[in-house]
């Protein structure tokens, strides 16, 4: 066991599964010599070299096609778009291409690869580099959406990421980069995509959360007082809706946190889905706190944007008034 | 300081037999052995009639749009005959001609224009890609197949194809870019058809060539003929050769035109004049290879009707196959979107006739679940 940040357990978790399988390779902007604008792939290229890990020129769209036809040809590549914000230029390989060549080919081709991003806001960071995206690619078929919450989730999640034989963005949220330490383990685990974690048991109402909120929703939990079921959804698609809903029907009220905005966020899925599932037990509409509607403002302004412990309160507060 | 020349470059053109029939014989003498060239020509005039055959088919409501290949017949099949048979072919969507003498079963492209994804399967075992349709992204797929194929060990190389228009988009530059940057060994081929639907290649391009695109990455570049199979099959081989030996990736304009509409739901004569039309059927690369075949006495008027007869019979058969291979189970959809199908898709698959999106059947009150497993049960007694 070692006492690790997220970075340091991403970046454990890629020396491991790079030592076990030849055919992981990293590509980017910036990851080789320089070990990536957070380090995370910082010592891999020393220790891999440069054929395992290596700069490309500054193209989105062209490190996410590259990587495609690398895995078409049967590797498994792992391409870094250095912010979130620089996605767009990307959207169309991922979207049109590696979402849909499984399906297109009828298993023909397949891309087995792990794309990831650090995303959310809460860093002080310029323009375009506090967004938070993950809806647009869950509503996108063919992918896989994953965004862990700790170290060890970190280590979890991406060891099974990358062992996927299909594309999965992998979300990780730079607020809490560095923001504490866990226990992670030395030896081998994964996490099961597609699988939510219960953070805490509670019986007067359910929390569901991703990424950095839930740690904001872990603050608002003990400053409510009562008691409260947090399920850190993990993965954003393929979405463990069979644990929201058991927790749901047991607490009978909902509250749904995340940073990106409200209309067509996650969050929107998740309480159509508690509207299916559990409409007969409800006691309160699901509540909702999340990014506004609006551009993620320069950040002077973005703690008044993310989501804090005390609007989270507020809602849980909203939410047992029913 | 006196000012000097930074960069010179010049681009060659490459012209072996023209429309007149002129042919050059330094050039294009043994370049191809009268056996294969008999075999070329019976390919190209193959896939024109495919043409014909598919425009009918869609003509007459038995297939989706379709993009014919007619005037561009010598371009892929020049690339193709260059080409290792283990060669990656990463192409775009009228490269018919050298993805048959690939050995992808003409079934399979019709199969993809008749609306069914397992056309695009049957590539696979020839290196050949799958047709793309949004324009420009595949030749960045070519360099990575070919990047891990050289990761692997291999030593095969990547052609890829692509038109003037989708020299435009930003994906052909950063595929260019990333190739001679990273030492990735591709073929780069713009098809220069001038036509992208009813945009002229002067509105793609304002430089003299298309070919001097690939000057500005460090690429050598080659112009030829492209309605001259003598001249593209020469040109390949040149770059064939160089990007094998260099494992460096290098640039080939093909010039050609586009003798049909853009596909089957475009009509041509809304943005172009005839006589252009009319001056290019004249450029006509397998009119321009049978009479240069007729006077060197490799073909006649009886082997013409002889070929007539059976590529009619093989492109009848063909169109029986792909009409023969009886629709995909609605499912199928659903099954190939992932390795491991998720839950909740399974549930969407499961129940896409009998119930709302989402809806979990176990929560129906009991008059509808009942409701449900009749209209389940009528549902799939009709599909079969």
């Amino acid at each position: 066991m070692a006492n690790l940040n997220l970075v340091q357990a991403i970046n454990l978790a890629l020396i491991q599964e790079m030592e076990k399988n030849e055919n992981i390779v990293l590509l980017g902007e910036d990851i080789g010599v320089n070990g990536g604008v957070f380090r995370v792939t910082e010592g891999l290229q020393k220790r891999f070299g440069e054929k395992r890990v290596f700069d490309t020129p500054l193209a989105e769209s062209g490190i996410i096609g590259l990587s495609i036809g690398l895995a078409m040809g049967g590797l498994h590549p792992v391409p870094e778009i250095q912010f979130e914000g620089f996605l767009g230029p990307a959207y169309d390989q991922i979207c049109s291409h590696a979402a849909r060549m499984r399906s297109r080919t009828r298993g023909a081709f397949t891309v087995p690869m792990t794309i990831r991003i650090p995303v959310g806001g809460g860093i002080h960071a310029p323009e375009l580099h506090s967004d938070s995206p993950e809806a647009i690619y869950a509503h996108t078929p063919g992918l896989k959406v994953v965004m862990p919450s700790s170290p060890y989730d970190a280590k979890g999640l991406l060891v099974a990421a990358l062992r996927e034989p299909d594309p999965v963005l992998y979300f990780e949220p730079k607020r809490i980069y560095r923001a504490f330490r866990e226990e992670v383990p030395e030896d081998e685990y994964t996490l099961p995509i597609g699988k939510a974690r219960t953070v805490c048991e509670g019986t007067d109402l359910t929390i569901v959360s991703w990424g950095a909120s839930v740690i904001q929703c872990m603050q608002a939990i003990e400053k409510s007082g009562k008691s409260i079921e947090l399920i850190d959804l993990r993965t954003i698609y393929p979405f463990d809706i069979d644990a929201v809903a058991e927790s749901v029907n047991k607490t009978g009220r909902c509250v749904v946190v995340h940073e990106a905005p409200l209309t067509c966020g996650f969050g929107a899925e998740i309480s159509a889905r508690i509207m299916e599932r559990c409409f007969l037990q409800l006691e309160a509409p699901v509540q909702r706190v999340a990014g506004f509607d609006t551009t993620m403002p320069y950040y002077k302004l973005e703690l008044d944007y993310l989501p804090d412990a005390t609007r989270v309160v507020r809602a849980i507060e909203d939410c047992l008034a029913y | 300081m006196p000012i000097t020349t930074a960069y010179e470059a010049k681009i060659e053109h490459i012209s072996i037999l023209d429309e007149k029939g002129n042919f050059d014989e330094k050039l294009g003498k043994g370049l191809i052995p009268d056996a294969d060239l008999v075999k070329l020509y019976e390919a190209m005039s193959s896939c024109r009639q495919l043409d014909q055959v598919a425009f009918r088919l869609q003509r007459s409501g038995r297939m989706g749009t379709y993009p014919q290949n007619m005037g561009q017949e010598a371009t892929s099949l020049g690339a193709a005959y260059v080409l290792r048979k283990d060669d990656w072919m990463v192409t775009c969507y009228r490269e018919n001609c050298g993805l048959f003498w690939r050995g992808v079963p003409k079934e399979a492209i019709l199969l993809h224009w008749m609306g069914d994804e397992r056309g695009n399967a049957m590539p696979k075992p020839h290196w050949v890609t799958p047709i793309y349709v949004p324009l420009g992204t595949q030749m960045l797929h070519a360099a990575g197949l070919t990047m891990a194929a050289r990761y692997k060990g291999e030593d095969r190389i990547a052609c890829t194809f692509f038109g003037d228009g989708a020299s435009s988009e930003g994906d052909f530059h950063e595929a260019c870019n990333f190739a001679a940057n990273l030492k990735i060994p591709v073929v780069f081929v713009c098809q220069n058809n001038f036509w992208a639907i009813s945009t002229p290649s002067k509105i793609n391009s304002a430089a003299p060539t298309f070919a001097q695109r690939g000057l500005s990455y460090g690429m050598p570049c080659l112009q030829c003929d492209g309605n001259d199979l003598f001249a593209t099959v020469y040109t390949m081989k040149k770059s064939v050769e160089y990007t094998r030996q260099t494992g460096l990736p290098c640039f080939v304009e093909m010039v050609t035109y586009r003798l049909g509409d853009h596909t089957t739901a475009d009509d041509a004569s809304r943005y172009r004049d005839k006589a252009e039309v009319d001056a290019w059927k004249a450029r006509d690369p397998i009119i321009r290879l049978r009479n240069f075949m007729t006077a060197r006495k490799l073909w006649d008027d009886a082997k013409e009707a002889a070929l007539a007869e059976r590529i009619e019979k093989e492109n009848a058969d063909a169109v029986a196959r792909a009409e023969g291979i009886a629709a995909p189970h609605r499912a199928d959809f659903f099954d190939s979107m992932y390795a491991d199908i998720p839950a909740d898709l399974a549930a969407q698959r499961d129940t896409m006739q009998t119930h709302s999106l989402g809806q979990d059947p176990s929560q129906l009150p009991p008059e509808a679940q009942e409701r449900a497993r009749q209209m389940a049960a009528e549902a799939e007694a009709a599909h079969h």
